[in-house]
Parts: structure tokens; C-alpha cells; sequence
């Protein structure tokens, strides 16, 4: 089906079923119930999920397969932000040419910046593309927004007002849509105790995410994507073999960079609104976390990792005092005080402390990422099965 | 007239004279070797040859095209390959797909997006690297990961890789250097086997007798910069020249 294997078939089909029933996924506990503040089923959380998943799938295009780290892939998530909201500002609030405009200008301003970085490799090109992405944020945030050449309104942060021109907009609606139809609309199902939230804008970013997913998919099973991997293990070997990697990484870091600009363009039309903090290196930082952490060079793992950090940072930053209280009210006074001081450091503000510790044991113990740690499980059961666990030394990994 | 041409060739580091008048000829369909003490100027000349290094004089020509200043990927495409001190493969691929890319730089060139074609359906970059793999027996292990191989089979599969592109001449940069004696003879086995089969062109450069004269027909020795003697291998194992360079320091 669609000139892949059967096993990618397969792989195509559970990221398609995953993604379309994310709401029912995403929300495994009872509105009521006291885990139901550990269910990520609601719109604007799954929206990141698939936005960051694209742009992580695009990332590893570059760095999974090349292994060229790029420190500075926010950048053109950010200009693909702008790109889209001005659209909505002349045009009107249809996200099509809004998300076709931020791909194709990140398209240009990756070429650009991959020209210059793509001539050194290494350290000295995550230097170089680190410093572009913080000159780009330090332009988007002060020198292009003065008041004669206003492209990113600085601080503030570009979104539309009601003088701004709109010129297709006619009757159309007040807020980002798809022909009329509103991102913002959703359909609530209830099932007894469960509130399933099916959400336009979410769909869009879920289809968005599948064809992205797909995309990637063909570029590993091609020649193209044969090379790019022959660039990440020997160049010298590549370039005496009569190929010339630079057309290849540039190739690759285009592509990255436009599955970067497709991901803030969607950022903008769920919510068209983009700041200069988008393109800041700490948002560069994170999509090499969830890289990393999902599995580098892997299929589905940029897909987990931006779902592991993204639930993170939503979730796991919402639990507070109180709520340790009600989990540890069941002990006694003294010794609830005492498990919720111990607990308090990892959640609430500090989310990142676990997500830190979390990302160390997966770098030391999983170099292959939550994806290799699947794959170890996977293989141990299975030969359970077979040989009912007599022999489990033969899936230790010779190093 | 050779197929590699090398004249007049001088290179100067600072105060070194590191090669002085260089003229050699490779002739088509001969294993050539170029030997020399250490420091002769053997890698300097090799350099010079894939266009690392630009002589400050003289002329490098490939079938009457001069190699001067061109990118490795660029002499490769005119049908140079090279074999390295230490096997130059992609480890972490597979011993298949080694053998593909070779396959798809010939047939695609520099540069080609075929971001969308799958690799599966390649079917004659597919059987050629087969075909390959079978000529060099190795077709048994086509789904290893090259990291995984002995040195000798990784040497085998650099080989095949650039066999595989049907190149016109064979450069080899001390192909045995650290290897056990037995790898050692295997190599020249190799070598001595795809000769016959193929009749290509091969230049070698290499310190180690045993290999130089099992294997070539004709032999340059080099010895501070410069060509003493080229001749056939039983003429120079007589040579005064040679033994004076090789050992005569002691006597000095």
C-alpha cells in the first residue's frame, strides 16, 4: 500500500490509529476520578502534541539520519509563526494560504542559513546555527519592530487587530478557519463518566501530522535517505564514492526546516498569535530533547518524545501542594508532610528536575531513546514466549 | 603513454622538499606500486593524486585530464577509486547497503533527490551490488553491519564497494599496513584475483616487500622526494639504488 513494505504498512497504520483516536487515547480516566487531572485529552493540548511531533519528525530528518545537530530549528518555527499571522492579518483567517506561506518562507530562510552553517560540520555547525537562531529572536524582538518597519511587533508579540486590512475576509468568521469552518469547534461525547473532546483544529494538525509521518517514512526507505545515513557514518567514504554530501545536507536541512515552518505555521492558525520567544534557543533545546529522548534517527520516536515532554510540561507542572496533600492524605499528619516535601522539588514548578533525571537514565541506560527501550521489552517478552525465558541471555545486545 | 600521468611534480613544506621532480606513468591494466622508505614522500605524492594537495609545480593528468584541484567526489566521477590505510566503510549500515551507495553514485552522479523512490524498488542498483557481493563471496553476510566484520572482511568490502563502480584505476594506500600475516595474504589474494578477472589498473603504495613483489609489475621506488629507479620488481631486488635507500643510512 502507497509503495511501502508491509511492515511500514503496518507502522503507517497504528500512527494513523493513534493519532485519529487520540481523544479516547489521550483520556483513559473518568472526568470525576482523581487521576482524571492526568488525562491530556483536552483540544489545545493534543494540538501541541501533533505540532511539536511534526516539527520532532522533521528535526530528526536532519539530525536522525545526517547526525548534523542543529541548535537552532526554532527559528524557523518562529518565521514560519509570522509568516502565517501576517497572512491572517492581509488575507483573512483561512489557515491554507497562511500554512502554505510560513512553509515556503521557512523553506527560503533554511536555505539560506544552511548554506552558510552547512560549511562546517560538527560543533562548529551547532555553534553556527545557534547563532543565527538567537540573531533571528534578537531581530524578531527589537530591531525589526520599530515604528516606520513593524514586521514583528516585538515584545507584544504579532496578532491581528480589527484595523488590519483582511481583504478576503468579507463575512467570513472572526476567528482561524478552514473555509469556515472554525479550529476552535468542539464536539464533546459523553460516555457514562468519560468527556471525549473532539476538536477541529486538532484533526487539521492530526492530518498534517500522518502526512508529515508519511513523508518522513518514504524519505527513509529512499536512495535520498540511504545517503543522508551514509553521510552520519563515513563522509569520507561518501565523497570518494563521487557523491557530494553538501547538496545532501542542505537537501535535508531544507526539508527539516520546512516540516519546521509547517509546525509554527500551525502553531499560528490554532491560535494566530506569534512572539519572538518561539525562536529562542531554549525552544531550539527542546526539540533536540525530544529527539534525543524518543529515539534519534528512529521513526516513531520524535513522535514519543515530543508527546513524553509536551505531557510533561502540561501535566506534570499543574500538580501542586494541595494536590499532594489529597494523594497523601490517606497517612498519617506527620508523615504526609513528609513524603509531600520529598515529592514537591520533582513536580509543580519543578517539572523539569524529573524530565532531567528522566532524560539522563535514558541517555545512560537507552542510547537508542524510548524507542530502543520499547524494542528491549518487546524482544525480551517475545522470547519469553518461545522459549519460556530459558533463554534471555540471547537478547542482551552484544557491544 | 599511461593512463595516470605525473610530471614534473615538486611540493615544498616550508624548508622540506617533499617531492622534487616527480615523473611517473601508470600504464593501463598493470599493478604499479610505489615504494620508499619512511618519509620518502609516498603520502605526499598520493595526496597530491586525489587533490588533497596542490603541487607548487607540474602537472597530475587522468586520460589526459588534469586532476589538479578537483573535489574527491569529483575525481572519483572520473573513475578513480581509492582504498585506505584503514578500510573507509559505513559502519553502521549494512554490508548490502555499502555496496548500494557506491551503486547509486555511479548511476546517479553527484547529486540526486530521489527523496520518493523507494530504495526497494531499485532493482538494478539491487542486483549490481548483488552481483558484487557474490563475485567477492560475500553474499552470505549481506545483512551484517559492516562494524561487525573482521578486518579482513572489512577490507573485502571496501573492495567490492569500489568494484562496484567499475572504476578505471584502483588507488591503494598501503592496504596491509597493521594486519596479521595471514589478512595480509588474503588481501593480496584478493588483489592478485581481481587482476586477473578484471584486468584494472592499480597504483599501490606500500612499504611492505612481501606484498610489493607478490603483487606488482612494475615497481618506482622513491626515496627523498624523488624517482631513483622504475623498473619490473626481479630487476629491483638487485638494485644497488634501492638497498642504499633502504639501508644505507647505516652506513653513512
Amino acid at each position: 500500500m502507497l509503495k511501502l513494505d508491509k511492515k511500514d504498512t503496518t507502522l503507517f497504520l497504528v500512527v494513523i490509529a493513534m493519532t485519529l483516536l487520540a481523544p479516547f487515547i489521550m483520556n483513559p480516566f473518568p472526568t470525576d476520578s482523581g487521576l482524571a487531572q492526568f488525562n491530556a485529552g483536552y483540544p489545545d493540548l493534543m494540538q501541541r502534541f501533533a505540532i511539536f511531533g511534526i516539527f520532532a519528525i522533521g528535526f530528526n530528518i536532519l539530525f536522525g539520519l545526517t547526525g548534523y545537530l542543529s541548535f537552532g530549528h526554532a527559528a524557523f518555527l518562529g518565521v514560519g509563526s509570522y509568516a502565517a499571522v501576517w497572512m491572517f492579518k492581509l488575507l483573512s483567517f483561512n489557515i491554507l494560504p497562511a500554512i502554505f506561506l510560513a512553509v515556503l518562507v521557512a523553506a527560503i530562510f533554511s536555505l539560506a542559513i544552511g548554506f552558510v552553517c552547512l560549511r562546517r560540520s560538527g560543533i562548529y555547525f551547532s555553534i553556527l546555527t545557534l547563532a543565527f537562531a538567537q540573531m533571528s529572536f534578537a531581530m524578531a524582538y527589537s530591531v525589526l519592530s520599530n515604528p516606520s518597519f513593524n514586521l514583528t511587533n516585538g515584545e507584544t508579540g504579532l496578532q491581528v487587530y480589527a484595523d488590519d486590512p483582511q481583504i478576503l475576509k468579507g463575512s467570513g468568521p472572526d476567528a482561524t478557519h478552514l473555509f469556515g469552518l472554525e479550529m476552535r469547534n468542539t464536539f464533546t461525547l459523553d460516555v457514562g463518566a468519560w468527556a471525549f473532546q473532539f476538536n477541529l483544529g486538532f484533526y487539521i494538525c492530526a492530518m498534517f501530522l500522518i502526512l508529515a509521518f508519511y513523508i518522513s517514512l518514504r524519505i527513509f526507505r529512499s536512495p535520498f535517505g540511504l545517503i543522508l545515513r551514509a553521510i552520519k557514518t563515513n563522509q569520507t567514504r561518501l565523497n570518494f564514492t563521487g557523491t557530494n554530501s553538501r547538496p545532501y545536507t542542505l537537501a535535508a536541512f531544507v526539508i527539516s526546516g520546512m516540516y519546521a515552518g509547517l509546525a509554527g505555521g500551525l502553531m499560528a492558525a490554532m491560535d494566530p498569535l506569534a512572539g519572538a520567544e518561539r525562536m529562542q534557543w531554549t525552544a531550539s533545546g527542546e526539540v533536540v530533547l525530544m529527539t534525543i529522548l524518543g529515539g534519534a534517527g528512529t521513526l516513531l520516536g520524535p513522535i514519543l518524545g515530543a508527546g513524553f515532554i509536551k505531557y510533561f510540561e502540561n501535566i506534570f507542572s499543574k500538580i501542586n501542594d494541595s494536590v499532594l496533600q489529597s494523594w497523601f492524605s490517606f497517612m498519617p499528619d506527620g508523615l504526609s508532610d513528609f513524603f509531600v516535601s520529598i515529592v514537591h522539588p520533582f513536580v509543580g514548578k519543578g517539572w523539569h528536575l524529573t524530565l532531567g533525571l528522566l532524560f539522563m537514565l535514558v541517555v545512560t541506560f537507552l542510547p537508542g531513546g524510548l524507542v530502543e527501550g520499547g524494542q528491549k521489552i518487546w524482544s525480551r517478552l517475545r522470547n519469553k514466549d518461545k522459549d519460556g525465558g530459558a533463554k534471555s541471555t540471547a537478547t542482551t545486545p552484544a557491544e | 603513454m599511461g593512463i595516470l600521468e605525473i610530471k614534473d611534480v615538486n611540493k615544498r613544506f616550508g624548508g622540506l622538499q617533499a617531492l622534487s621532480n616527480v615523473n611517473l606513468s601508470v600504464k593501463e591494466g598493470t599493478i604499479h606500486a610505489i615504494i620508499g622508505p619512511n618519509g620518502a614522500g609516498k603520502s605526499t605524492l598520493l595526496n597530491c593524486l586525489i587533490g588533497k594537495l596542490i603541487p607548487d609545480t607540474g602537472t597530475v593528468t587522468f586520460e589526459g585530464q588534469s586532476v589538479l584541484g578537483r573535489k574527491p567526489h569529483e575525481i572519483n566521477q572520473m573513475g578513480i577509486s581509492r582504498v585506505f590505510q584503514t578500510p573507509e566503510i559505513f559502519t553502521d549500515l549494512t554490508v548490502f547497503e555499502n555496496v548500494m551507495i557506491p551503486c547509486l553514485a555511479k548511476r546517479d552522479g553527484a547529486f540526486q533527490l530521489n527523496a520518493f523512490k523507494p530504495v526497494l524498488g531499485e532493482t538494478d542498483i539491487i542486483e549490481k551490488a548483488e552481483q558484487m557481493l557474490i563475485d567477492l563471496k560475500m553474499i552470505d553476510k549481506r545483512h551484517e553491519i559492516a562494524s561487525s566484520m573482521s578486518r579482513g572482511d572489512k577490507r573485502r568490502l571496501e573492495m567490492a564497494m569500489c568494484l562496484a563502480q567499475d572504476p578505471k584505476l584502483l588507488l591503494l594506500d598501503e592496504p596491509t599496513a597493521g594486519m596479521a600475516r595471514a589478512d595480509t595474504n588474503n588481501t593480496i589474494e584478493l588483489l592478485k584475483e581481481i587482476q586477473e578477472k578484471r584486468g584494472l589498473t592499480m597504483a599501490i603504495i606500500e612499504h611492505d616487500m612481501h606484498v610489493v613483489f607478490s603483487l606488482a609489475e612494475r615497481i618506482t621506488v622513491l626515496a627523498q622526494g624523488t624517482p631513483i629507479v622504475e623498473d619490473a620488481p626481479e630487476n629491483i631486488k638487485g638494485n644497488k639504488k634501492v638497498q642504499e635507500a633502504y639501508l644505507g643510512g647505516a652506513h653513512e
